[in-house]
């Protein structure tokens, strides 16, 4: 075959994949599901203590699944479609012509599935990503710890070597939906003799063991996405499963999976302040909130200015994430960039936030009510502040950006 | 289309810079500065450049260009940013060959297009008549006399006016300044009778004049284009133009800043390097992502001008105003973060500073564009 010829052959599998998916989709995806709700209350996380908001988001859930589709791109032995990327790209535009919900959100998919499946062994895969898929076992993260923030290598959370088991002592904190969770992927010291990078494991611990307790933090927003979470003389076996091992990699050498789930977790938060460009500009908004003169400008020039800068980095920005993934696609892995996508995204969002809240005056400010849907925004800005801590701080990206991009040297 | 440069574009890139530092690096501009040079560029090089098919970057092969599309222009015009390289590419390639390309008659391309690649004809864009950019205030006078018009009025900001055989010119032969109707394209000799071109010796040592036509005659065939609806034509040769120079600025940030790492990893202060301290790493860190932003809407702007010209307007005045500022932020970071030495004429950093408070303000500064996508998007 030419090139041409297999160039053709392979479109024409795509276009014919394309119409497969769009006639299931229109078959098996629940009506009430298709109107594009992306909002956090109506996510479907799963987990054994989930309660669905409804038939039609179980349903929806237990079609996906069994197809393999709510991790399309994981391989299909341990749950996934096994599709390509241009597949998982082309099944991503027909649920957004459906406005199809997504079916299934979670740590488990975004965090642990990704590590497990770069670092896992085959059982360790076999065991733990078919019921992450299902949305059956819901996962969340201990990685930070009260006097380990910003310098999360630093962390002081205790595990010992007792023989048939692991013995874990210590604290985590801002451990997303803890008090929600079935199981935690944790960072914990395994050798405290060893560089502070080299004596850290990732290992795997069931909520229910006893000793593992949360606590929420009620934070600014009002909402308590977080917690804390505590370990005391907490055993986990050595073996969850004959031939599963709790560490996931190498003894001793969790901080590369880590670093790996980082540069992760900082493509998605950075990723959210593009995704939350969608809806109405700022622009439009401010154009019906303020009025416009004659001319068609906004009514307040310097806000007018403020509004067009914001737009004008957010679009640059947007631009951007398509042609990182664009150079991904053709090679050349993103690397560090990550950082650049996590700092430039996050603080975009913050600067965006407060343009909305500056368009919006005081009627956003208030907390309760209809007007202001509950205060909708003024609970989305003080969110967002919390986007440049996250995952790491700014300025830690920004000390990431100089080191490994730029080579500054170390002071 | 994907957001990378295709293979083909890859190595135009390659070949540009590697030509570029040979024969045209920062020291030529210089040349050219101190010797008061009377043309402001090297036509042996142009010539040579010509032969590359870089004069006729856009030119289809019919007409003996290279045919490499907006994209194409875009990386030598980057690859140039980077050298600070003079030469009528930017008025020549760029400006009139667009205006030819997209919207002259075939009479037209027919003439000007094969010496545009060729090298043999430099030709220039004469619309701007205030400090500000603003094409729709246009006052020129072009008053139908006979069959054709006379020209009358005076233009300035014209890049490379003093060297051009042939003016782009936009004149006003209906409505008033402010309105776009009204506008017409005319193709004018520099020799034409009535016109007179003042070089203006600019604070980037590049080529700019002052134009002034004093009933100069022109007939119907020097039209481009049709009467009266000049301005979308007009926006189409700019918007190309506005690519270019966020192209060059593109260039220009990112070898400012390449200077500026480096000096950063050499110089030492209180027994370190001054890298190692962290008030300036966060500084560099930051610019960084900012040029990383500069080069996708860079990128973007020439690839829709590529694909779909018409609707390429808004990405353009995107580039530009991104452009603008980043680079002007890349400046001012570059001569802060070399001290005392940044400040000096002797090295080269202050030359960069330059060009690029020049590049920005040239077919729209940040506000211009700013003001013009918040209308375009309705507030």
């Amino acid at each position: 075959m030419t090139r041409r010829q297999k160039w053709s052959a392979m479109m024409s599998d795509l276009e014919k994949f394309r119409l497969e998916t769009r006639a299931w989709l229109e078959e098996n995806c629940p009506k009430e599901m298709r109107d594009g709700a992306v909002g956090e209350e109506f996510i479907c996380w799963g987990g054994r203590n989930w309660k669905f908001k409804s038939e039609a988001q179980k349903t929806w859930l237990e079609r996906m699944a069994a197809k393999g589709w709510t991790v399309p791109a994981w391989p299909k032995e341990y749950g996934g479609g096994g599709l390509s990327k241009d597949e998982v790209k082309i099944l991503k535009e027909e649920m957004r012509r459906l406005r199809a919900r997504s079916p299934l959100e979670s740590f488990g998919i975004w965090m642990l599935g990704p590590a497990l499946l770069k670092y896992g062994t085959h059982e360790q895969k076999a065991h733990f990503l078919p019921p992450i898929a299902r949305g059956e076992i819901r996962w969340c993260q201990g990685y930070s710890e009260p006097n380990a923030g910003s310098d999360l290598a630093s962390l002081q959370c205790k595990c010992e070597d007792k023989g048939d088991h692991w013995l874990i002592n210590g604290q985590k904190i801002w451990t997303s939906y803890a008090d929600h969770s079935d199981w935690i992927f944790v960072l914990v010291r395994t050798d405290p003799k060893a560089a502070k990078h080299l004596g850290i494991s990732f290992i795997l611990v069931d909520m229910t063991t006893p000793g593992v307790s949360t606590k929420p933090i009620k934070l600014i927003s009002g909402k308590s996405p977080f917690c804390e979470t505590f370990f005391d003389d907490v055993k986990t076996p050595k073996e969850h499963a004959p031939g599963i091992s709790a560490i996931v990699g190498e003894l001793n050498r969790g901080w590369d999976v880590a670093k790996y789930l980082l540069t992760h977790e900082r493509e998605m938060i950075g990723a959210g302040g593009g995704g939350l460009l969608g809806g109405r500009s700022p622009g439009e908004i401010a154009a019906q909130a303020i009025g416009v003169e004659e001319d068609g400008r906004l009514a307040d020039p310097m806000l007018r200015a403020k509004v067009a800068q914001t737009e004008i980095d957010g679009w640059a920005f947007l631009l951007t994430m398509e042609r990182l993934k664009d150079e991904a696609k053709a090679g050349q892995g993103i690397g560090a960039k990550s950082s650049m996508l996590k700092y430039y995204g996050t603080e975009f969002n913050k600067r965006r936030f407060e343009v909305m809240m500056d368009i919006g005056g005081s009627d956003e400010l208030e907390w309760e009510g209809a007007r202001t849907e509950d205060g909708k925004l003024v609970k989305g800005w003080l969110r967002t502040k919390a986007n440049s801590i996250e995952g790491g701080t700014s300025e830690v990206q920004l000390n990431i950006i100089a080191k490994r991009i730029l080579e500054l040297p170390d002071a | 289309m994907p957001l990378i440069l295709t293979e083909e574009q890859e190595m135009l890139r390659e070949s540009a810079r590697g030509f570029l530092e040979e024969k045209a690096p920062v020291a030529a501009l210089r040349k050219l500065r101190d010797s008061n040079d009377a043309t402001g560029f090297s036509r042996d090089l142009w010539k040579e450049m010509a032969e590359m098919g870089w004069a006729g970057i856009i030119v289809e092969e019919e007409f003996g260009g290279s045919d490499f599309g907006f994209v194409g222009a875009g990386v030598l015009a980057e690859e140039m940013g980077r050298t600070l390289t003079a030469s009528p590419f930017l008025s020549t390639s760029i400006l009139a060959a667009t205006a030819l390309k997209k919207f002259a008659n075939a009479g037209q391309r027919g003439e000007y297009l094969p010496k545009i690649a060729s090298g043999d004809l430099v030709m220039a864009l004469a619309v701007d008549e205030h400090g500000k950019h603003g094409p729709a205030k246009t006052a020129m006078k072009a008053e139908k006399s006979g069959n054709g018009f006379k020209l009358s009025g005076a233009k300035t900001f014209v890049a490379d006016g003093h060297v051009a055989d042939k003016f782009i010119v936009a004149a006003r032969s209906g409505g008033a300044p402010g309105e776009e109707a009204g506008i017409t394209l005319f193709l004018v000799d520099a020799k034409a009778k009535g016109s007179s071109i003042e070089r203006t010796s600019m604070v980037d040592s590049r080529n700019a004049a002052r134009v002034t036509l004093e009933n100069v005659e022109v007939t119907g065939d020097d039209v481009i284009g049709e009467v009266d609806n000049g301005y979308m034509a007009l926006e189409g040769v700019l918007s190309a133009g506005r690519a270019g120079l966020a192209a060059e600025l593109s260039g220009a940030s990112q070898q400012a800043f390449a200077m500026t790492t480096n000096y950063l990893k050499e110089r030492k202060q209180f027994g370190k390097v001054i890298g190692t301290f962290q008030a300036l790493q966060h500084r560099a860190a930051h610019l960084y992502c900012e040029i990383e932003l500069m080069q996708s809407v860079v990128l973007k702007a020439l690839q829709d001008l590529d694909d779909n010209f018409g609707m390429a307007s808004v990405t353009c005045a995107l580039a530009k105003a991104k452009a603008g500022e980043v680079a002007k932020l890349a400046a001012l970071e570059a001569v802060q973060m070399h001290g005392g030495i940044g400040m000096t004429d002797e090295y080269d950093i202050g030359l960069y500073l330059k060009r690029i408070r020049v590049a920005q303000e040239m077919f729209g500064d940040f506000a211009f564009h700013a003001d013009r996508i918040a209308r375009l998007r309705g507030y």
